[in-house]
């Protein structure tokens, strides 16, 4: 009997969690099916069937210039998350594997500075940035999205090493490595994993981080964030190729994020959840 | 000694990220409360003075403000509300036995990687748009009128659409919990005879408080900037009625020019911040301890 | 060459002395055994020695040379850890090879060495694989592997059985008493566990509270405990402590008799019991006893002696075998 029971139960679970995850995901498909019709199509009510011409992604390129966006993006994201790294893995290292009774007190404060709000800094952060001629470049957006993020980075770099046996660095300590042979033979490969899921998560949020890229570029270091709101005010006539931005926008990430979810919720929820 | 040495290299290696972090939240945010008590505006930088507490004045007694404060717990407590409950039917839906689940995970993740101003304009065009968008031809299927989304409901339609950014993650954290569910636990209060109902009462919903502390806390920390969302939709209006206190500080900042405003606001967000940053810090702090 | 010595060693963590102050002297080739209930500080002892905590006063000596400032590779030791501590990213082979790699050996020495221990280890089948891939004693092994190739003046065990199920343990035990006889490399060994103590030891330390309770062979602890703690330690089951009429007839505070020392019959004798529980392991039979006047007793006796729940025995302490405590618990000598 109870078998019976499951399968029904499994069929009846599989029918309602595919509607409610089509439900969820249906804007992106629907950007996606328009980004291939073409714009009197795309306004030309409900359909799922496009006339598929791939029109728009040459056009939005042509118009708009749309790969400089997506270098910049591609430049802030992966720059700022290795400057974060660069600067995180030794903090974290050393928090991990010789605390002190102030660590935790210094990890706290590290997670207390993110929560910060942002509108709160813009101004000072603004004029800093007017001042030092930072405004609408991409070393300052660097900058700004390595700050963002360091405190991200340093306690998931935390989390992961703490979870590196203390017993296998006296070993290697033993086995006479001394301090750089014991990052570099026993320590970095048993972090790496750690790190890339860092480094993949990182990658997101500074990818899609959308105030201070909208706020403090204008074109030549403009991500794609800023190069979307562009998009704000022409309506109606311009959905394909918007479409097609937008598709182009979130594909790589949608595509990185499927890969790193497990690590997201340990990351965003700095540990508390894993 | 060999110990006392490691322990100064520590140090040193944790120098940069605790100097870096310290600099860059203490630098900007003395900034921000010197320039609060200034009378300092940006078309007339040569003419700045000390004000006392005229622009946290200013601000208080600015309608928009009370309103902007409204906006912003309309904001993040609707988006909450959708998102926990939401987030609970689905993470109990999805820890069942089902055909595809990796694919249905990732469908349903899918929305937390889109980012902010794509999924605003997809939503405000493809979806909410009165004429041509797809709420609007589902009221034509159906012979009623079109809904103007932004003009009639323009707070609403910001919570769903930020509402439809964090559900997954709420969604992807609960699942997370339920699953680290002990399922001998479950067993065993199957044996105790409990049904589903009481199972879900007694054992899944103490199980999951935490993470939804969590989650809560999280998600507030982040809506209460809001931001990118409001300026591609209805950048805060029609009038004030969908500007929340970032937007509202952003638009005295840069819009209107007002340092000394856009600072006094700024100093009152991080007050609120700090009231949420407390909770959570404890929830995580605990966490650490184990 | 492999002397270890402590002289007035002491470590303090923050408020709490581990160890207060010890002095010992390992020999040589000695297999030594720290043995103590957990909290004893032989673990930190061990460690100490390892050069993984640093002492908080006293001196450390290896082959006369003092190395207590040294850090742990540059003491010639070398750790079987209780998690083993193998790396799990690299294989068996690289595994055994890494102190050598450190110490920059040639690399066909390198080969030449991994692959000796691993025929004495019978890991040679294993060398390519990773340690995630073995069995809980094949990573002991290799754990044991890594500590051998270097040719260390002494090794130093954590605890290194207590991760594994019974029957290997005892495996386990015997191939590291093997491995003792073959390579005469003095052993420092760490365990919480009596019969790991006696049967593998040449010299075995009682800890308690961070102070040695007595140094001696496992037949001099058995024979002639100094107080009633290692009395009490040494010896399963445990040894009867009979306070009362019966120690004072003895001049004594605490009379101890081991189970093993007391002769049964079921018609007369010195005590009356009913047996409580009797555990019949085949060849002996273990009988927890309620004795009149006395309380208490654990009596061991022939698996052929039939004793059951509830049945009355008699018994008689072999008194040429009786310990004798002083009110202070240190043993009277005769």
């Amino acid at each position: 009997m109870a078998r019976n029971v499951t399968t029904r139960h499994k069929i009846s679970a599989t029918v309602a969690a595919w509607i409610v995850a089509l439900i969820i995901f249906f804007p992106i498909l629907y950007t996606i099916i328009t980004s291939i019709k073409t714009e009197p199509e795309a306004i030309a009510g409900f359909s799922l069937w496009p006339s598929g011409t791939f029109e728009n992604y040459i056009t939005v390129q042509t118009q708009r210039d749309y790969l400089k966006p997506f270098m910049n993006s591609v430049i802030l994201s992966v720059g700022s998350t290795i400057l974060a790294l660069i600067i995180a893995i030794p903090s974290a290292w050393a928090m991990a594997f010789s605390p002190t009774k102030r660590t935790k007190d210094i990890l706290m404060w590290m997670l207390s500075t993110k929560m910060m709000p942002a509108v709160a800094v813009l101004v000072p952060i603004y004029l800093l940035f007017r001042d030092f001629g930072l405004l609408d470049s991409r070393i300052g957006l660097t900058v700004m999205l390595t700050l963002i993020n360091l405190p991200i980075v340093v306690w998931m770099l935390y989390t992961y090493f703490r979870e590196i046996p203390g017993e296998i660095l006296e070993a290697a300590r033993m086995d006479g490595a001394g301090l750089w042979q014991e990052i570099v033979y026993v320590l970095t490969p048993m972090a790496v994993p750690g790190i890339a899921s860092t480094l993949l998560l990182n990658i997101i949020l500074a990818w899609n981080e959308s105030f201070w890229t909208i706020r403090l570029s204008t074109t030549n270091a403009a991500p794609l964030t800023a190069f979307i709101a562009s998009f704000s005010s022409p309506q109606g006539l311009f959905w394909a190729k918007l479409s097609a931005a937008s598709t182009m926008a979130i594909a790589p990430i949608l595509i990185l994020g499927w890969f790193s979810q497990k690590q997201l919720v340990r990351g965003l929820t700095f540990g508390a959840v894993k | 000694m060999a110990t006392q040495n490691t322990k100064t290299l520590a140090r040193l290696m944790m120098a940069p990220s605790v100097l870096l972090l310290l600099v860059w939240m203490i630098v900007p945010l003395a900034m921000t409360l010197w320039f609060s008590f200034q009378n300092y505006n940006l078309l007339d930088p040569s003419n700045v003075s000390f004000t006392g507490l005229f622009n946290y004045q200013f601000f208080y007694t600015d309608p928009a403000f009370f309103q902007s404060i409204w906006n912003t717990l309309v904001i993040v407590g609707g988006v909450l509300l959708i998102t926990v409950i939401g987030g609970i039917a689905i993470a109990l839906l999805l820890d069942q036995p089902i055909f595809g689940q990796g694919i249905v995970r990732i469908l349903i993740i899918s929305p937390f990687f889109v980012m902010p101003p794509v999924a605003a304009l997809v939503w405000k065009n493809m979806i909410m748009n009165p004429s041509y968008g797809v709420f609007a031809d589902i009221s034509k299927f159906f012979g009623l009128r079109p809904i103007d989304w932004f003009a009639q409901y323009p707070l609403f339609s910001i919570v769903i659409i930020v509402a439809w950014q964090w559900l997954p993650f709420a969604t992807l954290i609960l699942l997370t919990a339920l699953q680290s569910l002990d399922g001998e636990q479950k067993e065993a209060a199957e044996m105790d005879g409990a049904n589903f109902l009481n199972r879900f009462i007694y054992l899944v919903v103490p199980h999951l408080a935490r993470s939804i502390t969590v989650v809560i806390l999280i998600q507030t920390i982040f809506l209460l900037g809001v931001y990118a969302e409001i300026l591609v939709t209805t950048n805060g209006g029609p009038g004030y009625a969908s500007t929340n206190l970032a937007f509202l500080i952003y638009r005295t900042a840069l819009l209107g020019y007002d340092v000394g405003g856009a600072s006094a606001g700024g100093i009152i967000a991080v007050v609120l911040a700090n009231i949420v940053a407390f909770f959570l810090m404890r929830a995580v702090g605990k966490n650490l301890d184990r | 060459m492999g002397s270890i010595t402590l002289q007035k060693v002491s470590k303090v963590f923050g408020e709490a002395k581990v160890i207060p102050s010890i002095d010992l002297e390992i020999n040589n080739g000695e297999f030594v055994v720290f043995v103590g209930p957990s909290g004893c500080g032989k673990s930190t002892l061990l460690r100490l020695i390892a050069g993984l905590e640093d002492v908080s006063a006293g001196h450390i000596l290896i082959d006369g040379k003092d190395v207590t400032d040294a850090a742990p590779a540059e003491r010639g030791l070398a750790m079987v850890f209780q998690s083993y501590a193998l790396y799990p990213h690299m294989s068996v082979r690289n595994n055994i090879a890494f102190p050598l790699k450190m110490a920059k050996l040639d690399k066909a020495i390198i080969d030449k060495k991994v692959a000796d221990a691993a025929r004495v280890l019978n890991l040679t089948d294993y060398l390519e694989r990773r340690p995630s891939q073995l069995s809980g004693g094949q990573r002991q092994r290799v754990a044991i592997g890594r500590a051998i190739v270097r040719e260390p003046s002494a090794f130093l065990f954590d605890e290194p059985l207590s991760n594994l199920d019974a029957a290997l343990r005892g495996t386990m035990r015997l191939e590291i008493s093997d491995l003792h006889h073959q390579l005469k490399t003095t052993m420092v060994y760490v365990t919480h566990d009596q019969v790991e103590a006696m049967t593998m030891a040449d010299k075995i330390v009682v800890l308690n509270r961070g102070n040695i309770e007595q140094v001696g062979s496992p037949l001099e602890l058995y024979k002639s405990p100094r107080n009633l703690f290692v009395a009490g330690f040494i010896g399963s089951p445990h040894m009867n402590f009979v306070t009362g009429t019966y120690a004072q007839s003895k001049n004594a505070k605490t009379a101890g008799i081991r189970p093993e020392h007391l002769g049964l019959s079921k018609d007369s004798g010195i005590w009356r019991g009913t047996v409580k529980v009797a555990e019949h392991l085949g060849a002996d039979t273990f009988l927890h006893l309620d004795v009149e006047g006395i309380g208490q007793i654990t009596a061991r006796c022939d698996g052929e002696f039939g004793a059951y729940h509830g049945d009355t025995v008699y018994m008689t302490p072999d008194e040429t075998k009786l310990h004798r405590f002083d009110d202070k618990g240190l043993a009277l000598r005769a």
